[in-house]
């Protein structure tokens, strides 16, 4: 095969039939503006914690909604809650509160 | 004279009670205190601190100087309660001691010393003693009904929302509500039979013993009377009323220097007991007056601690901006504990392994422009404009990449990882060598000098360029701009600096003041200390908060926080929000750049400002 430099993404498909989406049910009746997300990634773009490691609040929504939680709350203990992306956001999701939700679920959600 | 009667055992085992408690926890208090604070009080108490605080307790606790400042007929109602209800024991306690001749008698004499003697003929100044006595219950009884009153209606009072109290509170104020009413009719009934009492209470009493059956009332009255005292020296250590004796303490342990720290100590157990559950701070609370959270405020959130059964709801529904603070009329640090009390619970580990050392080129002036001036690159523009101008050598620290400040993380109560951005904040400002760090941002102002623990000075951009400007360093000729400045919270009530932005601002045009500034001012909604509100809901503040500071009557509103800036602009597209540094700028004359004006300039004609 020719190399392009670039490969086809892998297929990353989720079942959500079986996937476990308590946080994300959770989450969105903690916070509604979970739900209003459309994952332009304004977030990422004005990260603080972003400019020295992958951390993207847009991906961890992403993680949320497919049941990835472990992922997601590893993911949130990253942020410095510093709200940058609260002011970012076009939909104003409630991103700092969202953030301080999941890392209390670390220790609620099943 | 032997005087007894059994009616006076409710009064005097109440009173016993009372003393016995409030003993014991004070003593409790003042033996957990750590042993800083033990060696304050050691150091201070024969000094001038006591006498200040004796007459503090005089204006606040009986006088009530600053409920009188905050409304009249509220200060009055306090005033009268309190100090006409000292007044009366003074004067009962020299009325029994003339009459006695100096005799020593048991606490419950002079409470009822209308039952125990009626003919008072061979009492020294019997007229005045008379008159004074019935005065002052008079005057208490005023107090009473503006209490009656405000129960049905608190507007006339200057509180549009009272506490809502627990039904144990309820009961206790009722028994001290029914105190003076039975005191007068028991004193009036006594009055009318036996020819004695002051002018109020001898017509009173004639008019009420010339009703069929009225005698017969006299022993019940006197009975009703102690017992009504009774129930409610019993109910103090359990209700709000526990506030009238811990104030007086926490006056003092205040004035030896005792202060929060940065956890819960003995010192919070007073001041929790301190809070009168006066309702105050729900009208001085702008998640109360415009989001209509009302359940959340100071007053909600001491008692829940006090009671131990504080929840998460309570602890983090508070933007700590200060207001209530500076509100509350017994000067509880209420913003304090309710952030100690967040970092009592830290929400999970949190993870800064990631965040490498940063460096920054070497300089005399340290300049950080802060998470939230990435955002606001106007504001840094400005401020560094001026610092060319005035020549200043310095090194701007995060230009290239920034961490937090670890205020955020702070005022969310997750010290220890907020200490870890500090970490490495303190390492990139000290490697710098700069003999001063000027940040144009308040929130990071604030951690930088309350918990860096560094070794130069920390100024906030408008302290540095006041000085700049002062000095004729920085030349600026004023426009005829009308300017009013917005007080942040961090800037303001958490550091202490309202002068220099007005200052500067004087520089640079006309300033003009409004009512609800400095310790009043209101905050922009902004708050990174409360999570739970959504942007809607920030900006529904803003607007209140633009208004209060009359945005409309002037060319710009100019306020020190970019934070501040983001949240108003995001509310209003009515108004050119600028800060401070970049109203400068347009006043600069020997600034060799110029800024573009970010903002519309407003073409609607500005006229007078009241």
């Amino acid at each position: 095969m020719i190399d392009f430099g670039f490969t086809p993404l892998v297929a990353s498909i989720t079942d959500l039939d079986k996937a476990n989406v308590n946080l994300a049910k959770q989450l969105t009746e903690q916070d509604p503006s979970f739900a209003l997300c459309i994952s332009c990634g304004s977030c990422s773009a004005t990260c603080t914690a972003g400019q020295f490691t992958k951390f993207s609040f847009r991906v961890m929504c992403h993680q949320i909604r497919k049941g990835n939680a472990k992922e997601a709350i590893a993911e949130a203990s990253k942020c410095m809650l510093c709200g940058k992306c609260t002011l970012a956001c076009p939909r104003n999701v409630n991103t700092r509160n969202i953030i301080s939700l999941v890392r209390k679920a670390q220790t609620t959600t099943p | 004279m032997n005087y007894y009667h059994h009616f006076v055992i409710p009064f005097t085992a109440g009173l016993l009670f009372l003393v016995i408690v409030v003993a014991a926890k004070w003593i409790g208090w003042i033996k957990n205190l750590d042993a800083e604070q033990k060696g304050l009080i050691k150091r201070n108490i024969f000094g001038k601190a006591s006498l200040h605080a004796t007459w503090e307790v005089i204006t606040e606790s009986l006088l009530h100087r600053r409920i009188f400042q905050k409304n009249f007929l509220l200060g009055y109602m306090h005033m009268s309660l309190a100090f006409g209800w000292f007044l009366l024991i003074v004067m009962g306690n020299l009325e029994t001691r003339f009459f006695t001749h100096g005799q020593m008698n048991p606490p419950y004499v002079p409470i009822f010393f209308e039952f125990f003697e009626h003919d008072l003929s061979t009492l020294r100044y019997k007229e005045i003693f008379t008159f004074v006595m019935d005065f002052l219950l008079l005057f208490v009884l005023s107090g009473v009904a503006l209490a009656y009153m405000k129960r049905a209606t608190s507007k006339p009072l200057g509180m549009k929302k009272a506490t809502k109290h627990a039904f144990i509170d309820k009961l206790a104020l009722t028994s001290l509500w029914l105190i003076f009413p039975l005191r007068l009719a028991a004193e009036s009934v006594t009055a009318g039979l036996y020819d004695s009492g002051g002018f109020f209470t001898r017509w009173l009493g004639e008019a009420i013993v010339s009703l069929p059956g009225a005698d017969m009332l006299y022993y019940p009255l006197w009975w009703a009377y102690s017992i009504s005292l009774g129930l409610f020296f019993i109910s103090v250590p359990f209700t709000r009323y526990m506030h009238i004796p811990t104030e007086t303490l926490l006056i003092f342990l205040r004035k030896y220097g005792i202060r929060e720290k940065n956890e819960h100590t003995s010192y919070t157990q007073v001041e929790l007991n301190a809070c009168s559950r006066c309702g105050i701070c729900i009208d001085s609370c702008q998640l109360s007056s415009e989001l209509g959270i009302s359940n959340s405020q100071s007053t909600y959130f001491l008692k829940s601690l006090r009671d131990k059964k504080t929840t998460d709801y309570l602890t983090e529904t508070c933007m700590l901006c200060g207001r209530c603070d500076f509100a509350c009329p017994v000067g509880i640090e209420n913003s304090t504990i309710r952030l100690n009390q967040r970092r009592e619970t830290p929400a999970s580990a949190i993870n800064f392994g990631y965040v490498p050392t940063i460096e920054a080129s070497k300089g005399k002036i340290a300049f950080f422009a802060g998470c939230m001036g990435q955002l606001t690159p106007s504001v840094t523009k400005a401020t560094l404009t001026l610092f060319n101008a005035a020549g200043v050598e310095y090194t701007h620290i995060d230009k290239d990449a920034t961490i937090c400040c670890g205020r955020p993380l702070q005022v969310n109560g997750e010290e220890s990882a907020a200490k870890e951005l500090a970490q490495k904040n303190k390492q990139l400002i000290e490697g710098t060598g700069a003999q001063a760090l000027v940040t144009t941002c308040p929130i990071c102002a604030r951690i930088f000098a309350e918990s860096y623990g560094l070794s130069i000075p920390v100024y906030h951009h408008t302290q540095f360029l006041y000085q700049l400007a002062a000095s004729g360093q920085l030349k600026l000729t004023p426009t005829s701009n009308l300017i009013t400045y917005h007080d942040p919270c961090e800037l303001g009530r958490g550091l202490g600096i309202y002068e220099e932005p007005r200052e500067l601002l004087k520089f640079a045009g006309n300033l003009v003041e409004v009512k609800s500034s400095k310790t009043d001012s209101l905050c922009c909604g902004g708050s990174l200390a409360i999570t739970s509100i959504n942007q809607q809901q920030r900006s529904q503040i803003a607007i209140k908060t633009l208004e209060s500071i009359g945005a409309n009557d002037v060319d710009f509103v100019a306020t020190a926080c970019p934070l501040c800036k983001k949240t108003f602009t995001a509310a209003s597209d009515e108004n050119a929000i600028l800060d401070v540094s970049e109203i400068l700028v347009k006043a600069c004359t020997n600034s060799r750049q110029s800024l573009k004006p970010e903002q519309k300039q407003r073409t609607k004609e500005t006229s007078t400002v009241n």
